[in-house]
C-alpha cells in the first residue's frame, strides 16, 4: 500500500452507554431508548467537541441489522437528527457485520485522503435488546453464509468460535487454554470497571478469574467449547469520532496534540463462502494488521496499546498468536502470563473490549477508535495506561464475521 | 403397552382451570416431544383438552401458545436437532414456530367428555368435589373400552374412596401437581391398595421426563402438602383472633401481624394470609371441608374462612394469573390494604401500619429475606442465627415467630405420627419444592 498522501487525524470521540444485561438501569422488560437516540447522543456528543455541524463536510454510519433488529433501513436519513443543520449535507451508511464501524472508518479515512471532506463524522450504532437472545442469534448469523445457518447452531456465532475453541483444546491442551482465555475474562473485567460508559462498569465479582475458571461449557444448554463468560455482550450503543484533514483540524478549533493521527490501515476480505482453513488460526486478522502496520512504517514493538476484536475470548488469543505476540499454541499462556493486562507488556482492550465494554455490533469498530484516541491523549480517565516514548503507536482491529470483513489502523499521538 | 402407546391418546378434564392448564401444558410438550422422536413421525398423538366453560378454553390456547414458546425458547439447541431433516426450517424463528404449532396441534380443546371415551390416560383436574370427580371418572370408565388409568390431581379426596366408588378397581391414583404446575417441581404421588404396579411406573417415568420430584403420600385425606397447610394457615386464623383479644386491636391489625410474621419472621415466601389468598379463601373452605371428617381428633375449620365466603371476599386468582383480594388487598403485587370483617371494607395498610411495627418490635439485625437464601450455601448457618435472636427476643414478633416455627413443627410430625407421611423427610420436601419454603418445619430451629 501506498504512503497516504495527506495527514489524517481523529478526535472528538464520545460513547454513549453500552446498554444491556450487567448495567443496573437495564431492565429486559422495561421501554427503552431506540436507535434514533443512540444515533443522536453519539452524533451530539462529537458535534459539542467540535464546534458544532457548521463544521461537518459529510457523515457516515456503521451498522449492521437495524434492518432486523429495529425494522429500519435508509440509516443516513437518521443523521440530520442529530442536528437540523446536517440535512442537505452527503451522508451514507456502510455494513460489514461486526466489522461495520471499521468500515465507517475506512469510508471517513478515504473521503479525507480524497480531498472530498475535510471533517467527517463518523459514527457506529446498533440496538440489539429489542429481541430475545435466542432470536438476536439469527439475526446476527447473517455476518456469516446464510447457506451454513441450517446447519449451524442455534446460538449461531458462539457456535462457530466454539468450534475454533474446540480446534484449539485438542491442538494445543484444554486446561492451558481455559486459563488464558479466564485470564482474558478477568482483564475485561478488571478494565470495563473503569470506564463509566461500560456495560460491565458495574461488575463487583470479586474474583472473575476464579470466576471463568470454574465455569465449564455445557454443550446441552449452550455450545459445547464456550461459556457465556467467554462471549461479548448483548448491547445497545453507539460511538462517535470525527475524522479530519489538517485543514479540518483548524476548522474545528482542535490542537493536534487533542488528537490522533493514522499513520497506516488496511482492510482485507476473506471468502464467507469458505470455512477457515484452520479453525484454530486467524487468516484475515493477521493480514489486515501487518498490512496496517506495514504501510504505517510501524512494527509491533513499537506499539503501546491495541484494541482487539474479542466478541469471543477466544479470538482475543488467537489474535495475539496471529499478531505474532506468541507462537501459536502460546497465546494463551502469553495472556494468563497478564501480559495483556493493563499493566502489561500490552494492554489489550483497555476500557474492557467487547466482553467487559460491550459489542454493539455496528459501534464496536468507532468504539475502539475512541479508546485509543483516549489513551494516546491522556483522555481516558480512570482506565488510563501509561504510553511510554518508545513505544507510542496503538491499533484497533475490527473483525465482521468469522474472519470475513476485517479492518486494522494504526494510530499515533497528533 | 408401552410408555409411548400411553401417552397416544389422553384427555385433562378440568384443562382451563389454574391447574388443569399447566397439566395440560406439560403433557402436550412430553408429547409434542415424543411425537418428534423419528420412530414416532408416522404415529398420531391426540390430547383432549376437555372443560365446560368454552370461553376457558379459548383463554387455555392463548396461555398454552404463550407457554410453548418459552419452553421452545429454552430448548432451541434441542429442537434444531429434533427438525434437522426439515430444509424449509432455517432460523430459530423457523423452527419455534413450528414447534408451537406441533404442540398446539396435538390438543384437541372440546367441551364434550365424549373425547374421553378413546384415551388410555386421564389426568382429573375439575373442582375439589367427591362427587362430581366420581361421576364423571365412571361416566367415562362405562364408555371407554380401554381400561384407562385415571391420574387424578385432588389435593384431599382419599384417592381409594374415587377408586371404589368410580369402580375403577386400580387404575387409578393420585398425582398431585402444585400450583403452578408448570413451575413448581413437587408431584405428591398417592396410591391406594389396589393401584396398578405398571400405573405406578408409568407415573415415575412420566414425572420425571417432566423434571418433578415426587414425593409418596399416604392415602389420607389432605395428603401431606395440604395436611401441613391447612394445620398452618387454622394456627395463623387462631393467633390472630387471640392476638385481637389480647391486645384489644381490630381483627385486621392482627391479621396484618400474623401476616408480616410469617413471611418476614420464618423467612417464607409469603405470608400465611396471603399464602391463603393465593390458593383461594374458597377453596381453602373447600378441601378443610373434605377433611374433616377424616380426622376425628381435631377440628379443622374456621369460622373466619365461613364470615369471608359470605361477605364474598375470596382471593384466588385471575386467568391472566393476577391475584384477586381476599384476606389482603392487593396493587401490582404488593399488599395495600386489609379486609376488616366487622365493617366489611379494606383499611389501607399505610393508615396502621407503624402502629403494628411498633407493637411487633424490631427484627434482630441478622435477619435473612426469603429470596436471597434460596440459593445461598450458608443458608443454614444464617437461619440458625437469625432464629437463635429471635428466641433470645422478647419483642411480640419474635414470640410470635417462634411459637409459629414450633406449630408448624409439630404439625410434620404430626403427618408422620397419623401415617400421613411416611416419614419427616416427606414433608420436609414437599413444604421446600412445592410450598418454596427456604427450610422445612421439621428442624431444631425453635427448640
Amino acid at each position: 500500500m501506498q504512503k497516504l498522501r495527506r495527514k489524517v487525524y481523529m478526535t472528538a470521540g464520545y460513547n454513549t452507554i453500552s446498554m444491556g444485561t450487567g448495567r443496573k438501569e437495564f431492565h429486559p422488560k422495561k421501554p427503552r431508548p431506540g436507535i434514533e437516540h443512540y444515533i443522536s447522543e453519539a452524533g451530539k456528543g462529537v458535534l459539542n467537541q467540535i464546534g458544532g455541524p457548521d463544521n461537518v463536510d459529510e457523515s457516515v454510519l456503521g451498522n449492521f441489522m437495524a434492518a432486523r433488529f429495529n425494522k429500519q433501513a435508509n440509516l443516513p436519513g437518521f443523521i440530520p437528527m442529530i442536528d437540523k443543520k446536517l440535512e442537505f449535507k452527503p451522508a451514507i451508511s456502510v455494513e460489514g457485520a461486526c466489522g461495520s464501524g471499521g468500515l465507517a472508518l475506512m469510508y471517513g479515512l478515504r473521503s479525507v485522503l480524497a480531498e472530498t471532506a475535510d471533517v467527517v463524522l463518523t459514527l457506529g450504532v446498533e440496538v440489539q435488546n429489542t429481541v430475545k437472545a435466542i432470536y438476536g442469534a439469527d439475526i446476527l448469523a447473517g455476518a456469516g453464509w446464510y447457506q451454513k445457518r441450517k446447519q449451524g447452531h442455534a446460538y449461531f456465532f458462539p457456535g462457530q468460535f466454539s468450534d475454533r475453541a474446540g480446534a484449539y483444546y485438542e491442538k494445543y491442551g484444554f486446561d492451558r487454554a481455559r486459563k488464558g482465555m479466564a485470564r482474558w475474562f478477568a482483564n475485561a473485567m478488571e478494565n470495563a470497571r473503569l470506564d463509566p460508559t461500560a456495560q460491565e462498569y458495574q461488575n463487583t465479582n470479586p474474583d472473575p478469574y476464579a470466576l471463568a475458571l470454574k465455569m465449564k461449557p455445557n454443550g446441552a444448554a449452550f455450545v459445547d467449547h464456550l461459556t457465556v463468560l467467554d462471549c461479548s455482550k448483548v448491547s445497545d450503543g453507539a460511538s462517535g469520532i470525527a475524522i479530519c484533514s489538517e485543514e479540518g483540524l483548524e476548522k474545528i478549533g482542535v490542537d493536534k496534540k487533542d488528537a490522533v493521527e493514522v499513520l497506516g490501515w488496511a482492510q482485507v476480505i476473506r471468502d464467507i463462502t469458505n470455512d477457515p482453513k484452520d479453525p484454530a488460526e486467524l487468516e484475515a486478522i493477521p493480514k489486515a494488521a501487518h498490512q496496517a502496520m506495514e504501510s504505517a512504517g510501524v512494527t509491533i514493538d513499537q506499539i503501546g496499546t491495541i484494541e482487539t476484536h474479542d466478541c469471543f475470548s477466544i479470538a482475543g488469543i488467537l489474535a495475539v498468536e496471529g499478531l505474532g505476540l506468541a507462537k501459536k499454541g502460546e497465546g494463551a499462556d502469553w495472556v494468563d502470563a497478564g501480559n495483556t493486562a493493563r499493566d502489561g507488556y500490552m494492554p489489550m482492550n483497555t476500557t474492557g473490549g467487547l466482553i467487559g465494554w460491550g459489542h454493539p455490533t455496528g459501534a464496536t469498530g468507532v468504539h475502539q477508535a475512541v479508546t485509543i484516541w483516549q489513551q494516546l491523549t491522556g483522555k481516558a480517565g480512570k482506565a488510563q495506561i501509561n504510553i511510554s516514548d518508545d513505544r507510542p503507536y496503538g491499533m484497533t482491529i475490527n473483525m465482521g464475521g468469522d474472519d470475513v470483513t476485517v479492518v486494522a489502523v494504526v494510530y499515533k499521538r497528533g | 403397552m408401552t410408555y409411548e402407546e400411553r401417552l397416544q391418546n389422553v384427555s385433562v378434564l378440568g384443562a382451563a382451570g389454574k391447574m388443569g392448564s399447566g397439566i395440560l401444558l406439560l403433557t402436550a410438550v412430553e408429547m409434542a416431544d415424543l411425537s418428534l422422536k423419528p420412530e414416532n413421525k408416522d404415529k398420531s398423538f391426540v390430547l383432549n383438552a376437555i372443560d365446560i366453560d368454552p370461553a376457558g378454553l379459548s383463554g387455555l390456547m392463548k396461555y398454552m401458545r404463550e407457554q410453548v414458546r418459552k419452553v421452545a425458547e429454552k430448548k432451541t439447541v434441542w429442537l434444531r436437532k429434533a427438525y434437522a431433516d426439515r430444509d424449509d426450517l432455517v432460523e430459530n424463528y423457523d423452527i419455534i414456530d413450528e414447534y408451537i404449532f406441533d404442540v398446539l396441534n396435538i390438543v384437541r380443546p372440546v367441551t364434550s367428555m365424549e373425547a374421553a371415551h378413546k384415551s388410555t390416560l386421564i389426568f382429573e383436574a375439575v373442582s375439589e368435589n367427591r362427587a362430581l370427580k366420581v361421576k364423571l371418572l365412571s361416566g367415562i370408565d362405562q364408555n371407554n373400552p380401554n381400561k384407562p388409568w385415571y391420574f387424578t390431581n385432588t389435593s384431599s379426596v382419599p384417592i381409594n374412596l374415587i377408586e371404589s366408588e368410580a369402580k375403577l378397581d386400580g387404575r387409578i391414583l393420585g398425582f398431585h401437581f402444585y400450583n403452578p404446575p408448570a413451575v413448581q417441581r413437587l408431584v405428591e404421588l398417592i396410591t391406594t391398595e389396589k393401584t396398578l404396579e405398571e400405573a405406578i411406573e408409568f407415573a415415575h417415568e412420566y414425572a420425571g421426563k417432566l423434571k418433578k420430584i415426587i414425593v409418596p403420600s399416604n392415602d389420607h385425606a389432605g395428603f401431606i402438602g395440604n395436611g401441613h397447610f391447612m394445620r398452618d394457615a387454622l394456627h395463623g386464623m387462631k393467633e390472630a383472633e387471640a392476638l385481637a383479644a389480647d391486645k384489644n386491636i381490630p381483627l385486621y391489625k392482627a391479621i396484618s401481624i400474623i401476616n408480616k410474621v410469617t413471611q418476614d419472621y420464618l423467612v417464607r415466601p409469603m405470608g400465611i394470609f396471603q399464602l391463603i389468598d393465593y390458593v383461594g379463601v374458597d377453596v381453602v373452605q373447600f378441601i378443610l371441608n373434605v377433611m374433616n371428617p377424616f380426622n376425628a381428633d381435631e377440628e379443622l375449620q374456621h369460622d373466619l374462612l365461613d364470615t369471608m365466603m359470605e361477605q364474598g371476599v375470596k382471593g384466588g386468582q385471575y386467568s391472566s394469573g393476577a391475584q384477586k383480594d381476599g384476606f389482603l388487598k392487593y396493587k401490582g403485587g404488593k399488599i395495600v390494604a386489609v379486609w376488616d370483617v366487622h365493617k366489611q371494607h379494606y383499611v389501607d395498610v399505610d393508615e396502621f401500619q407503624g402502629e403494628c411495627e411498633e407493637m411487633m418490635g424490631s427484627l434482630p439485625t441478622s435477619k435473612v429475606a426469603w429470596k436471597d437464601l434460596l440459593r445461598n450455601k450458608k443458608k443454614d448457618d444464617l437461619l440458625l442465627q437469625f432464629f437463635n435472636d429471635l428466641k433470645a427476643s422478647d419483642e411480640l414478633g419474635a414470640i410470635l415467630a417462634v411459637k409459629y416455627g414450633k406449630r408448624s413443627k409439630e404439625i410434620g410430625e404430626k403427618l408422620v405420627k397419623d401415617l400421613v407421611a411416611q416419614k419427616i423427610d416427606h414433608v420436609n420436601t414437599v413444604m421446600l419444592t412445592g410450598f418454596y419454603h427456604a427450610y422445612g418445619p421439621v428442624n431444631n430451629f425453635f427448640d
